[in-house]
């Protein structure tokens, strides 16, 4: 099925993927949807993109469900282990 | 039936006169014949697609698919695109019934054409696919497993879509369903209840229904492809086009 969930953030960093540019990220928009590459039918999908700059600045992800999860307890974990000072 | 064809990108006037991107599958021999628009899927105006609209043209159609995608990036990569397009909250209904009678006047605008056009869509497309054909003078439409042709998405879902169960009533010809019994959306019920409105109505269908096939099972490259449902969907697609839009 196509989910059409679609869930937006506006984000503060950068992103580079092989062979481009460093490019400011801007917006991310997660969905759990069908992949362009990875092969299952379903992925939790993540665009970190500048739509200032056209639809190609753009870093996408494609992760199975599992791995989503393990990726977003990953990402608390490693906030977790920063002093707090740090992360403003 | 030949396998020669010409196809090429072209340029198209869609809703609201908008100059947008267009690819078209013409059939090389003489003699009239009828027109399909292809609706693509949701992930975009791609290469699979493109394939879909030259197997047209070698079944002995003129076929032209549409960029929907093309106001939000023009020239852009199809998977680039569509994430675009996904975040912008996706094509407005109207907009894509523009796009599509733009898309069909093309067709009948071709020196060998019959004036006969038909449509058809896969997975949002099957959606579209049904919105265009109670909204336009098409002559038969077919809808590959489109979600929320019945039933309503989340609302916090994003995209600004409800179902068209209301129009359903103003189906202005034929349509061929093909749907995967394993699929969610739209679910076996679902497909039973858009059933029960086109018997209720009048509104002459078919539904063909595959055991072991889910969404997405005509995509050659994904993982949800099945050969068995795909071969004979693209059989009923044959004769349901042979039916109303030769001559």
């Amino acid at each position: 099925m196509c989910t059409y969930a679609t869930v937006r953030a506006e984000l503060e960093g950068s992103a580079k993927g092989p062979g481009t540019k460093w490019f400011h990220v801007t917006d991310g928009t997660v969905y759990f949807d069908h992949p362009v590459h990875a092969m299952a039918e379903h992925t939790l999908n993540i665009d970190f993109a500048d739509p200032s700059k056209g639809p190609a600045a753009r870093v996408a992800v494609e992760l199975t469900a599992q791995s989503a999860r393990e990726l977003v307890e990953a990402i608390q974990a490693a906030l977790a282990s920063a002093p707090d000072a740090l992360k403003v | 039936m030949s396998d020669s064809l010409h196809a090429e990108t072209i340029t198209i006037a869609g809703h609201g006169d908008d100059q947008i991107e267009a690819y078209i599958s013409t059939s090389l021999p003489g003699g009239t014949r009828g027109g399909v628009v292809v609706i693509h899927h949701m992930p975009g105006y791609d290469r699979s697609t493109k394939e879909i609209a030259r197997r047209f043209a070698e079944l002995g159609y003129d076929a032209i698919c549409p960029n929907l995608y093309h106001r939000e990036a023009p020239g852009a990569a199809p998977d680039d695109a569509a994430a675009a397009a996904r975040a912008g909250g996706g094509v407005p209904d109207e907009r894509l019934i523009g796009d599509v009678a733009g898309a069909a006047a093309h067709l009948r605008s071709l020196a060998n054409s019959n004036g006969k056009v038909g449509v058809i869509g896969y997975c949002s497309g099957g959606r579209q696919s049904v919105l265009a054909a109670c909204n336009l003078e098409l002559d038969a439409a077919v809808d590959c497993y489109g979600a929320f042709v019945i039933g309503d998405p989340p609302p916090d879902r994003g995209l600004s879509m409800t179902n068209i169960v209301d129009q359903l009533p103003n189906l202005r010809c034929p349509l061929l369903g093909l749907f995967g019994n394993d699929d969610a959306f739209p679910s076996p019920e679902q497909v039973d209840e858009l059933d029960r409105i086109l018997t209720e109505h009048d509104k002459p269908h078919e539904f063909h229904r595959y055991d072991g096939a889910g969404h997405a099972f005509f995509s050659v490259d994904r993982p949800s492809y099945r050969v068995e449902a795909a071969n004979d969907g693209w059989e009923q697609i044959e004769t349901f086009f042979g039916t109303y839009l030769e001559g």
